[in-house]
């Protein structure tokens, strides 16, 4: 089955039900069989203001939006030009709205088909222009009325009840009859009976569902833009496993909470953002120190300082690997897709509790606030285990120094077990001490456990020609479009390896060097200003091939015509 | 009651040198910090409470190495959050007795937000702070308790100049439940007070003068200045406010004892395993 796709774009000004019209056809292709991603992309008000509403819809799974929209769909114009840069279209595409089209888009577009969304919904009692945009689309694009019917219902019955399903489904079947009038679009279809395994989630959706299997069971919350949906979703699932969700006063509260409860013997993380990260940076210290096991997420948005809360960069990879004070091993890793933010973090939990270290997962917000539909995520299977000393007698020592460095640790309310867990330099016993040979002794002993830890092969995802003499090595959400762009490459006759690294700290360079056998040039490419990553991999990995950086800061997402443009130059030189 | 005060969980065998571990403390000879260790074995022993049911969590300073010398479970943290780590431990572990303890900086300066969170939130731990009117492992710097005028404050020639932070007022105001004043100069005067404050349900304030005659030799003096408060326990929040906002700082006693109910986190386990959760996200 070859892959067939088609991009969407709705957007509309405050209060015009844009994100509400996107949700529901996504949902809808969704019922109808399709797989599928939808990007939000607002202004800065909280609520109301211009609105997009991204759809692609295809019969495959998808990572990435693809360069062009195929379709713009005015709710109405206002302000819609301010999302010129991101909603490209080509001669291709068609636009769809009442008079007054941006000559941005005028410029760009191929066909433009004058029809008010607004108008339509006057002649219908309680019509909502939203809705007849709903149904526009749906008709353009072949989602059946049956789908969009389902979805309504499921939406609108409870909470507003008949009338607004009846209104809502006239307003929508409004929308189909006017866009008859209108060429049809050759649109990806589906088997309706293979919906019944996919899942429609955010990434930020399956952090929680990935912690949740990881065994996390104490969550202490702040919130913040784009790391919100994270706790939020875990706030009203955590306690139906008898966990516990804790709203505290700020990140070095929620941080430090989640170091008690993990002392208590309960796996526990928090979830925060830039601003978050740095302030608990002296606590992801005390984790380390104290041997304490804890999962922090960041979801990364523009920085530095409050920077662009609501869009997406990958420029916490230096925070997050050297942002502690003194020698503080501990792990990174990153999720490179929405499904991959379930295992990712599930693995994650499994990290920090097997190595009684903190573990920062590095997600983003294109990936935390994007909804896709996918094939459901089965359960990776990691469960916490972590060392628990059983029945200590007076010998016991929290932080002996055993063979693997991980020391077996006593949970109160063990007999014979007590100790103080400490952030000061300690012996063995845990008593504080400045000499030398245990500061040697217990730091030798923290880098052991991490370093001499087989991750096997999660720590990467490689992908396309073992024969390959380019490879492109990224990270992060940027893998989507790369993965797009390599394959629609190589499907040209282009060989070409991919590396998507999930593991980012501790560096794994013997099983890098592999994965390079034969390559000899590297293009790592990365949504920053200055080459975290890049600079990252020279510093730690051994790479003998040519290589390059692509740092592209946010707030626009990389595309996949970018990339092959940058394959393209680079292969030719 | 939490679990470890349960009849069945107790060790009625225990005398307070039981409770202290073989750690030698670094405080200095005449710091007011051996009495509050002094009293807190007494009372744990009182209290019957068996040591591996018990922890302690403290921040930074001379005072917050005080987990160390009891034979307990114990979190020496970073400076300022131990009433976080608290918080963490007592929600995820309520069958646990859960004391916070640290120095005045610690809890009301690097610490002060969380210092009114945790009177607001009302979790069911007690907080002792031991109240030296500076930093004492600094060397000597002035705290947010200290006198406006006290001159010798490395940091602050001449005086600070502000306002010195009121523990107790600010604790009733943000919701503490048990309020008390002691003294680390009169340890077995302060034994049944922590004890009461240990059993009382909800977030306990238990604040000690404890000198620091190294940094501050005026502190010697409190040794007499302290007295037992004549007014008598109350649970009228008003009445306890006009007490505290007009006495002189060295009436000692149980102050306020409120009657809130602690934070309690309900959780009811509704669904078998994770595999139940997955539902939701079906197309
Ligand atoms: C983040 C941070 N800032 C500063 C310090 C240095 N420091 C250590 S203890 C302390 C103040 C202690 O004063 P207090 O809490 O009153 O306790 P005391 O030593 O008087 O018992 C300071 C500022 C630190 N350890 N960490």
């Amino acid at each position: 089955m070859t892959e067939q796709s088609i991009s969407i774009t709705m957007t509309g000004s405050g209060g015009s039900g844009v994100m509400t019209a996107g949700n529901m056809l996504l949902d809808a292709a969704g019922r109808s069989g399709l797989f599928g991603i939808m990007t939000r992309s607002a202004g800065p008000q909280i609520r109301g203001g211009e609105a997009a509403a991204m759809l692609r819809l295809s019969n495959k799974p998808i990572l990435s939006h693809k360069d062009q929209f195929d379709i713009l769909l005015g709710i109405d114009w206002k302000n819609a030009d301010l999302f010129a840069s991101e909603i490209v279209l080509d001669n291709n595409s068609i636009t769809i709205g009442e008079t007054g089209i941006p000559q941005a888009f005028t410029e760009s577009a191929g066909r433009h088909y004058e029809l008010s969304v607004a108008e339509i919904a006057k002649q219908i009692p309680d019509g909502r222009a939203n809705m007849v945009a709903l149904g526009v689309a749906a008709k353009l694009i072949s989602i059946p009325l049956s789908a969009i019917k389902e979805v309504l219902t499921k939406s609108l019955l409870k909470q507003k009840g008949e009338g607004a399903v009846r209104s809502s489904l006239e307003a929508v079947e409004a929308g189909m009859a006017a866009a008859s009038a209108i060429p049809s679009i050759p649109a990806p279809t589906a088997d309706p009976e293979a919906a019944a395994n996919n899942w429609s989630i955010t990434g930020n959706e399956a952090c929680g569902m990935g912690a949740i299997r990881g065994g996390i069971r104490f969550v202490a919350a702040y919130p913040i833009t784009p790391a919100t949906e994270v706790l939020e979703w875990l706030a009203t699932n955590l306690p139906k496993l008898g966990g516990k969700l804790v709203q505290a006063e700020d990140e070095l509260a929620s941080i430090n909470q989640a170091i008690g409860a993990s002392f208590g013997g309960v796996p526990s993380l928090t979830a925060t953002s830039g601003p978050g990260i740095a302030l608990m940076t002296e606590s992801l210290g005390l984790s380390v120190a104290s041997e304490t096991p804890i999962v922090v997420i960041d979801v990364m948005r523009g920085g530095p300082s409050t920077g662009i809360p609501a869009k997406s960069e990958q420029s916490d990879l230096n925070i997050a690997v050297f942002g502690l004070h003194g020698d503080a091993p501990h792990v990174v890793t990153a999720p490179l897709t929405i499904a991959d933010c379930l295992m990712t973090t599930q693995w994650s939990v499994y990290l920090a509790e097997k190595l009684q270290t903190p573990t920062i997962v590095l997600s983003d917000q294109a990936l935390g606030q994007t909804r896709a539909v996918i094939p459901g995520v089965p359960d990776a299977g990691y469960e916490p285990e972590r060392a628990i000393a059983v029945n200590p007698d007076k010998t016991y020592q929290r932080y002996a120094d055993t063979e693997n460095g991980v020391s077996p640790m006593s949970l109160p309310g063990t007999e014979s077990g007590q100790y103080t867990a400490d952030g000061l330099e300690h012996t063995q016993s845990g008593r504080p001490s400045s000499k030398a040979e245990d500061h040697h002794r217990q730091m030798n002993k923290r880098l052991r456990k991490i370093k001499g830890f087989d991750f096997g092969d999660n720590w990467a995802e490689a992908s396309g020609d073992d024969d390959a003499e380019i490879a492109v090595l990224t990270w992060g959400s940027s893998f989507g479009a790369i993965s797009q762009a390599v394959e629609e490459l190589r499907q040209s006759g282009q060989k070409l390896r991919l590396i998507g690294v999930r593991l980012i700290s501790p560096a794994q360079p013997e099983r890098m060097k592999k994965l390079l056998n034969n390559v000899k040039k590297v293009l790592v490419i990365e949504q920053n200003h200055s080459g975290q990553f890049y600079h990252y991999l020279k510093a730690y990995y051994d790479l003998d091939a040519e290589i390059k950086s692509i740092a592209i800061p946010g707030p626009l997402p990389i595309l996949p015509s970018q990339v092959r443009q940058y394959l393209r130059d680079w292969s030719q030189i | 009651m939490n679990l470890s005060m349960k009849t069945e969980n107790t060790c009625p065998s225990l005398v307070a040198k039981d409770y202290r571990s073989d750690t030698k403390p670094v405080w200095c000879p005449g710091c007011g910090d051996f009495g509050v260790l002094l009293s807190l074995t007494k009372s744990l022993a009182e209290l019957q409470l068996n040591p591996k049911n018990v922890a302690v969590i403290s921040g930074i300073g001379c005072s917050s190495r005080i987990p160390a010398y009891l034979n307990t479970f114990g979190f020496h943290g970073v400076h300022g959050r131990a009433l976080t780590i608290g918080t963490g431990l007592k929600v995820a572990r309520p069958d646990l007795t859960v004391i916070v303890a640290g120095g005045d900086g610690d809890g009301f300066s690097i610490g002060g937000n969380h210092f009114l969170h945790a009177c607001r939130r009302n979790v069911d731990m007690t907080y002792i702070v031991m109240d030296n009117e500076l930093y004492g492992m600094t060397k000597g710097q002035a705290s947010p308790t200290s006198a406006p005028d006290w001159e010798y404050g490395k940091l602050t020639p001449g005086g600070t100049h502000m306002k010195p932070f009121h523990p107790l007022v600010v604790g009733l105001a943000s919701g503490a439940n048990f309020i008390a004043r002691v003294s680390g100069t009169n340890p077995n005067g302060a034994v049944p007070i922590i004890s009461e404050a240990i059993r009382h349900p909800g977030f306990s304030l238990v604040h000690v003068l404890s000198p620091c005659i190294t940094f501050n030799r005026e502190q010697l003096e409190w040794k007499k200045m302290v007295r037992d408060a004549v007014v008598p326990t109350t649970n009228d929040a008003g009445k306890a406010a006009r007490y505290l906002m007009s006495d002189d700082g060295f009436n000692l006693g149980i102050l306020f004892k409120g009657d809130r109910l602690p934070y309690d986190l309900k959780s009811e386990k509704t669904v078998d395993g994770p595999a139940d959760l997955e539902a939701q996200f079906s197309v």
